[in-house]
């Protein structure tokens, strides 16, 4: 491995969530009721091998032509989102959506995914340019109109999930990239009042407690002015864009914060994977054993709810081995981001981490209803060929990033 | 870029690492509490997602006759039921179902309903299915799913309609008796008894039911029907051995059916209050209600001009007429108001002046001068005016009540009406005003008319304390009612015998003279119900042999015209009986002679037509 200049902690925290991913996989296909899922390990397989090549040769590219062609790609990804918009198809989970890109009945891919990996090359090219971090909200203007565009495209198609992606690449970049937390409190503060406009107490202490950091932090005057506004303005656009969502939307929102009362309908999904991972128990139903997934109760069972298997069949233990390779996976991310020969790099790696982070999170977090049912795949679990080769593009940038920095003599650091 | 800066990257690594600790230890205590803390009950929850119970039903209890022979029994049969996850999922399996085994749209309404009562058991398509019909449904299987077939016990009366309103039907419980708690321990979907000696029975004979497990998968279709989790076998329910004499109830249905142009009723009871037979006619077959009826059939049922479905044993009253002047006479003897051998004063004309009118007796010829045992003899009006005025009103109705014919028998049947008679004379004021009655209700009341009904099971009960040993006793099949006590009749011996034998005066002239050298006295008394609405009713009731009763039968003939058009069906009834329970009397030959006994025209209340009550 030495050899071939791959970074060893990252290789084998990848390797081990392969192959715990095409297991669970496998399993996920092992049902009493015929489905697609049945031979999707394969298929999986061969989608495996291909994001080898993949990351083979993105891991060949040198980073200097990257930079210099991501505001092409940036381009050309938005392109695809609007073109996606235009002739785009449904499919799966989200047939009501505008997420696939098909040519003559053929589907090729979802271009958000592409979008994701453009928009962290992008967003670290300019963000590598600047002479110093964003000191103020002013400064944020760029990087957020850089993935507002994509969000916004991503919202329209709608696809959330990914939506979401986009923000937590936002500002895990902007940390990264150094700037100050309270900044980051502040620029997120109108989703958090778009989140509470629901719950008028909750909003107005949100308010008065955005009122005392203003006061706290000091930003410029019309900043200030300008955040407490926008905040006030979304306790009433939240009403408004609520309208605006599309009922399977709204729906999934809803009975996020109460399943029960919608189990017969989209509450059934949170409910039925709350159920499979409970009843898993500590040492879970045993490898492929999961009743709730061998009688098909678990909906998505290969793709958004996978996760709901590991919790099923191998209980607590299971889900802590699973959570813990992916912790291990964003550590070894953040030191390839730590060591990283030039700002640029180390941007793009640690962008890459705020995307699978957000991914892992959300998709975990929503089997066991801590998060809203977006239907975001799981990194190396979630059947699915344009996902898994995005992540072998990204893996394929992450192993340059250490190899630089290797050669640049950072490794031994 | 001066933040880029690897002293100041190494501070906001170990931020973003304190980050993404805290968001992994919000997952994994997330996943904690749901895997460690609360395992169990989403460990139920799951067991409750892919375990259906499916019922076992019971077999349910015999029910013999007396001799053991068989009323009700199970047969092997097949119950088809569906599962489903939904209402529209329901209705369309139900409609692929209905491509093989026809139904109409009622009755997929009802399987819906069912289903909605309990949507995780498997609701009841077809409680009985043939052969054929399972056959066809397991060929196409694959397109039905949630489909479930099992073996159930099926109740079959053979003696079909010859018992139709003594035994009732079972059925599947309803919703509203669910919520009645009217069948306590039975559940959806259980089968119940739903009229006649099922439904009084029904805690004895119903037993248990089991259930065993199928795993089902979310599309509610089954994947493993034995051994998901252990069974609970269902337990048996108990027989009930009755008083029945199935012989003599199939013989009175043959009777009827071959004979009879009548619609009306018999009951045979034997002097303890047994019931041997109890027939309403016309009948009705009880196996056509098992496992539910179809509409047209029950729509036919309902229309039917000659109500099969009514019970005129229990629930059919008229009025008693001339059997109840037995009754008139039992009460003169109590209260002593006439003397055994006494003549009335008035002798008969054919009738008697009462008041501003003429109370005619049934014979324009007249009777002559009658003492007790001859006024029930002859059936003669005029005797009992007499007797009626001098117990007057007040004490017709109160020793009336005690006699026992203001109350239901007591049976151990269901929806039995009581017998009506008023309670006192203040039933007559609130009707007609204080002043506006006579004593002419006395004469109304002694001759059996007037504000009198009586079921014919009460007049039964009334003859069987006569022909036995002075007390009644509810009629039953299996035993009197609980609350239901023997009724004292409260006449000394030497009055009952005297009764008995004006009685037997009755039938004296068609003494059954037995072949083989025996004698058979019957003794009885015929009746004719004036009817304003049509054809008059006819009333026997009788018992035999007279001097050492075996047997009471009572029977009712609707316009039957007269007690006399009666009285051979029970005569024929009783010889059966009597044959059978001591074969030297086969080939008995029974001759019958009745008077031609009518009563007259129901009087009206007319205001003052007589002298005002004492």
């Amino acid at each position: 491995m030495r050899r071939l200049g791959l970074d060893r902690t990252l290789l084998s925290v990848v390797a081990g969530l392969l192959v715990f991913g095409l297991l669970i996989l496998y399993s996920a296909g092992q049902t009493e009721v015929p489905s697609s899922a049945g031979g999707a390990w394969m298929r999986q397989l061969v989608w495996v091998g291909g994001g080898i090549v993949l990351a083979a040769l993105t891991f060949r590219s040198s980073f200097r032509v990257l930079e210099w062609a991501a505001p092409g790609l940036y381009l050309f990804a938005l392109a695809l989102l609007v073109v996606v918009l235009i002739v785009g198809t449904g499919a799966g989970t989200a047939a009501g959506t505008k997420s696939w890109l098909a040519i003559g009945g053929v589907r090729l891919g979802q271009p958000v995914e592409l979008a994701k990996l453009a928009t962290i090359l992008f967003l670290a090219r300019y963000l590598s340019t600047q002479r110093s971090p964003p000191d103020s909200l002013r400064d944020m203007v760029v990087p957020c109109a850089i993935v507002g565009l994509p969000f916004l495209l991503v919202m329209a198609q709608p696809d959330l999930g990914s939506a979401i992606v986009f923000i937590g690449i936002l500002f895990a970049m902007l940390f990264w990239v150094g700037a100050r937390p309270s900044l980051l409190l502040l620029l997120a503060s109108p989703l958090i009042s778009l989140l509470l406009a629901s719950q008028s107490v909750w909003w107005g202490a949100w308010m008065v407690l955005l009122f005392v950091l203003l006061l706290m932090w000091k930003p410029y005057v019309v900043e200030g002015v300008v955040i407490y506004l926008i905040n006030s303005a979304m306790g009433v656009v939240a009403i408004m864009l609520w309208d605006k969502l599309r009922p399977h939307q709204q729906a999934r929102l809803v009975s996020f914060l109460n399943p029960e009362a919608y189990a017969a309908n989209s509450g059934y999904q949170a409910i039925q994977s709350k159920v499979a991972i409970g009843s898993g128990g500590l040492f879970g139903n045993g490898f492929t054993q999961g009743p709730q997934k061998r009688l098909a109760f678990l909906p998505e069972q290969h793709t958004d709810f996978i996760f709901s298997v590991v919790g099923e069949e191998l209980g607590f233990v299971g889900v802590l081995a699973a959570l813990l390779l992916f912790f291990g996976l964003f550590l070894a991310i953040i030191r390839i981001a730590r060591r990283a020969s030039d700002p640029f790099s180390s941007l793009v790696a640690f962008g890459i981490l705020g995307f699978l982070f957000t991914h892992v999170f959300e998709n975990v977090g929503m089997t066991i209803s801590i998060m809203p049912i977006t239907g975001i795949p799981l990194p190396f679990f979630s059947y699915g060929g344009s996902f898994l080769l995005t992540c072998a593009l990204a893996l394929g940038l992450l192993f340059r990033v250490a190899w630089d920095s290797r050669l640049s003599g950072y490794a031994e650091i | 870029m001066s933040t880029m800066q690897s002293y100041r990257l190494r501070d906001r690594a170990a931020q973003a690492i304190g980050v993404l600790s805290l968001a992994f230890l919000i997952l994994i205590g997330a996943f904690f509490r749901v895997q460690a803390l609360e395992s169990d009950r989403f460990r139920s929850r799951a067991e409750q997602n892919r375990l259906r119970p499916v019922p076992l039903p019971a077999p349910r209890g015999q029910i013999l006759d007396r001799n053991g022979l068989t009323i009700a029994e199970n047969v092997p049969g097949f119950a088809v039921k569906l599962l489903a996850g939904s209402r529209d999922s329901l209705r369309a399996v139900l409609a692929r179902v209905s491509a093989y085994v026809p139904m109409d749209s009622a009755a997929i309404e009802g399987v819906v309903q069912r289903w909605a009562q309990a949507p995780y058991e498997p609701a009841a398509v077809i409680s009985n299915a043939t052969f054929e019909a399972v056959a066809r449904l397991e060929e196409h299987r694959y397109s039905l799913p949630g489909l479930v077939i099992q073996s159930e016990p099926r109740r079959v009366y053979p003696a079909g309609k010859a018992i139709g309103h003594l035994i009732g039907y079972v059925s599947e419980v309803s919703a509203a008796e669910l919520n009645r708690q009217r069948f306590p321990g039975a559940g959806m979907g259980t089968i119940v008894g739903k009229d006649g000696l099922e439904l009084e029975y029904d805690s004895i004979l119903r037993g248990s039911n089991g259930i065993r497990y199928i795993e089902v998968n979310a599309r509610h279709r089954m994947v493993r029907e034995e051994g998901a989790a252990p069974p609970i076998p269902p337990i048996a329910g108990e027989p009930i051995h009755t008083t029945l004499d199935l012989s003599l109830q199939l013989y009175v249905d043959s009777m009827w059916t071959a004979d009879v142009v009548y619609n009306g009723s018999l009951v045979a009871v034997n002097p303890l209050g047994e019931i041997l037979a109890f027939y309403s006619a016309p009948s009705f077959d009880p196996n056509e209600f098992v496992g539910g009826i179809s509409q047209t059939r029950w729509r036919e049922y309902q229309t039917d001009p000659n109500k099969p479905l009514l019970n005129r044993v229990l629930r059919g009253r008229y009025p008693p007429a001339s059997p109840y002047k037995l009754a008139t006479a039992a009460m003169a003897l109590r209260r002593g108001v006439v003397n055994p051998d006494s003549y009335m004063p008035e002798p008969c004309r054919g009738g008697m002046q009462f008041g501003s009118r003429f109370f005619r007796c049934w014979k324009p010829e007249g009777h002559g001068y009658q003492n007790l045992v001859g006024a029930v003899a002859t059936s003669c009006d005029v005797y009992f005016y007499q007797l009626g005025l001098r117990l007057g009103v007040p004490a017709l109705l109160e020793e009336g009540h005690l006699l026992g014919f203001g109350e239901p028998t007591g049976i151990d049947l269901p929806h039995e009406v009581s017998s009506s008679l008023p309670g006192s004379t203040a039933w007559y004021d609130r009707q007609y005003g204080p002043r506006g009655w006579s004593n002419a209700v006395a004469l109304n009341l002694a001759i059996g008319q007037g504000e009198n009904d009586q079921t014919l099971l009460n007049m039964v009960r009334f003859y069987q304390g006569l022909a036995g040993n002075g007390t009644l006793i509810a009629p039953h099949l299996v035993q009197p009612r609980a609350g239901a006590v023997p009724r004292d009749l409260g006449l000394t011996a030497d009055q009952l015998i005297l009764l008995r034998r004006a009685m037997s005066a009755v039938v004296e002239s068609g003494t059954a003279a037995a072949s083989g050298g025996r004698d058979i006295r019957m003794a009885g008394k015929t009746g004719t119900a004036q009817n304003p609405h049509g054809e008059d009713h006819g009333w026997f009731i009788g018992y035999a042999p007279a001097e050492d009763p075996k047997i009471v039968v009572g029977a009712f003939f609707e316009f039957g015209l007269h007690g006399s058009t009666v009285a051979p069906y029970v005569a024929r009834v009783i010889r059966r009986y009597l044959e059978s329970i001591d074969p030297s009397l086969r080939g008995v030959n029974i001759r019958l002679e009745v008077q031609a006994d009518s009563a007259p025209a129901p009087l009206t209340i007319v205001p003052d037509s007589g002298p005002p009550v004492p």
